[in-house]
């Protein structure tokens, strides 16, 4: 199980790359690892508003259909055009071409919210219990 | 939760388990796709434990099973066995089961593992004279199914295989444990259903893994189990069979045996064979991205029509497909339709049945 150093993680299993005011997000491989296969993704469009803790996009498992919450809030800058096509891209590279959206982030505060990598190792070890 | 004797095997395997029918079972070990492929194309060795076993016994054995039954028991002879359903009088499908001729007074019925109580209940109620019993402590059962699945068998065991048709079934040795084998299972491959002792399970279990990793055999989770039966359009209780829906219905009615005599449910089910069904079970491929799920609506137009009972990604076919009732008067193949996938109206076509069929 990978927790790459300069992420930051929701509550909710997503991680946030973060340039500048842009912020990258995707689920993090814990998510993926727990979904199984995933066959569907389904993503928002260019220039939606998100919300902190909305869902913004879905994606399905083979078994399962679970909402994406963003972990911050924000206006669609790009999405991850591949995904639909290739959902799998999320079991095999969460981190790399598994990522989802980028957003122009409108409240950077909300950051301090987010879980650093050893925290979010920890919360993932309590939930496995 | 009640556990099978193949717990710790599962475990040992790395799977992750899931609540069915208040068994805790294995969905998955390496991941649904790969088990179901494995399945597909070499074998997949599946623990199906926690299914339930009654046999009928008696010189009233026969008559029991033949009013309990939709299927014509009197058609079997020792050593073969048949798929059947047990209705109410209102025609209502209780479960669906294998019915095993075992002998001419004793007949062993296998049946779902949430319908156990349920099923039991009603046969003791029904059992015309018959001795009811419920041997379900009684028997592990694992499911070995796939193309390599004959061989892998025979590898291990001194059972004429080739000398047993499709749904017969034989006692004999695996690995030195007694089991009964029967050429019956539910993936729409060939394979074979093992019933054996608990005791027996994990043994049978470990000589079958390892007879079967020149073939590339894989243990297989309940996961991989739905969306094989779900490509073969082989129905699951709870999901396209309940207590409401009949045989005619769900598209069963080749199960049904008018002509047997009197059985619980006939009269219901004669006059809705003379009447026609108002709904019907349809196989449907989604034409749009998305995925159906049991319990989406069916809509035509912006009205709806019906209801998903069961729906994936099919990993054979790479298609979304989805089993689901509609009005009869949507049910020919060709018929657009739509499933309402979280307010958006996708849409969909009614194909014919199965979604996939092994080449033989």
């Amino acid at each position: 199980m990978e927790f790459p150093e300069d992420l930051k993680y929701s509550k909710e299993h997503e991680w946030v790359l973060v340039e500048g005011t842009v912020a990258t997000i995707g689920i993090t491989d814990y998510a993926q690892d727990q979904l199984g296969d995933i066959v569907f993704v389904e993503l928002p469009t260019v220039g939606d508003k998100v919300s902190k803790e909305d869902a913004f996009g879905v994606v399905e498992s083979v078994k399962a259909v679970s909402d994406v919450y963003a972990p911050i809030s924000g206006k669609v800058l790009e999405v991850n055009d591949d995904l639909p096509e290739n959902p799998e891209m999320i079991n095999e590279d969460a981190y790399g071409d598994g990522w989802m959206i980028k957003i122009e982030m409108s409240d950077l505060d909300e950051l301090n919210d987010l879980m650093t990598a050893a925290e979010y190792e920890e919360f993932v070890a309590e939930e496995k219990e | 939760m009640k556990r099978t004797p193949l717990y710790a095997a599962h475990q040992a395997l790395g799977a992750r388990f899931v609540d069915f029918g208040g068994w805790e079972m294995p969905v998955q070990y390496t991941g649904i796709i790969a088990e179901h492929e494995a399945v597909r194309r070499r074998a997949g060795l599946f623990d199906v434990s926690h299914m339930g076993e009654i046999e009928l016994r008696g010189p009233r054995a026969l008559a029991a099973a033949q009013a309990l039954t939709v299927n014509d028991v009197d058609r079997l002879h020792d050593g073969q066995a048949q798929y059947s359903l047990l209705c109410r009088p209102g025609g209502g499908v209780v479960d669906d089961i294998m019915v095993h001729r075992l002998s001419n007074e004793r007949f062993l019925l296998c049946v779902n593992a949430a319908n156990i109580d349920k099923d039991f209940a009603w046969i003791r109620e029904h059992r015309n004279g018959a001795e009811a019993i419920n041997r379900s402590d009684e028997f592990a059962q694992l499911a070995l199914q796939g193309p390599r699945a004959t061989e892998i068998l025979a590898a291990i065991s001194t059972l004429p295989l080739p000398q047993i048709p499709p749904f017969e079934f034989r006692d004999g040795l695996i690995a030195g444990r007694q089991a009964l084998v029967a050429h019956t299972g539910y993936t729409g491959e060939d394979g074979w259903e093992i019933y054996c002792a608990p005791d027996a399970a994990r043994p049978l279990w470990d000589a079958l893994l390892q007879a079967g990793a020149a073939f590339g055999i894989q243990p297989a989770g309940l996961g991989a189990r739905d969306t094989l039966r779900l490509e073969r359009a082989l129905p699951l209780y709870g999901h396209e069979l309940t207590d409401d829906i009949t045989p005619l219905e769900a598209g069963l009615g080749w199960v049904v045996r008018f002509k047997k005599g009197d059985f619980i449910g006939r009269d219901v089910l004669v006059r809705q064979r003379a009447a026609g069904v108002e709904r019907q079970l349809v196989g449907m491929v989604l034409t749009e991205p998305g995925i159906a799920r049991q319990g989406y609506s069916i809509v035509h137009g912006d009205d709806p029509v019906g209801r998903v009972t069961s729906g994936t990604k099919s990993p054979t076919l790479g298609k979304a497909i989805g089993l689901g009732y509609v009005a009869s008067v949507w049910k020919e193949v060709g018929t657009k339709l739509g499933i309402d996938i979280r307010g958006r109206f996708v849409g969909a076509e009614v194909v014919p049945l199965p979604f996939y069929r092994r080449q033989i």
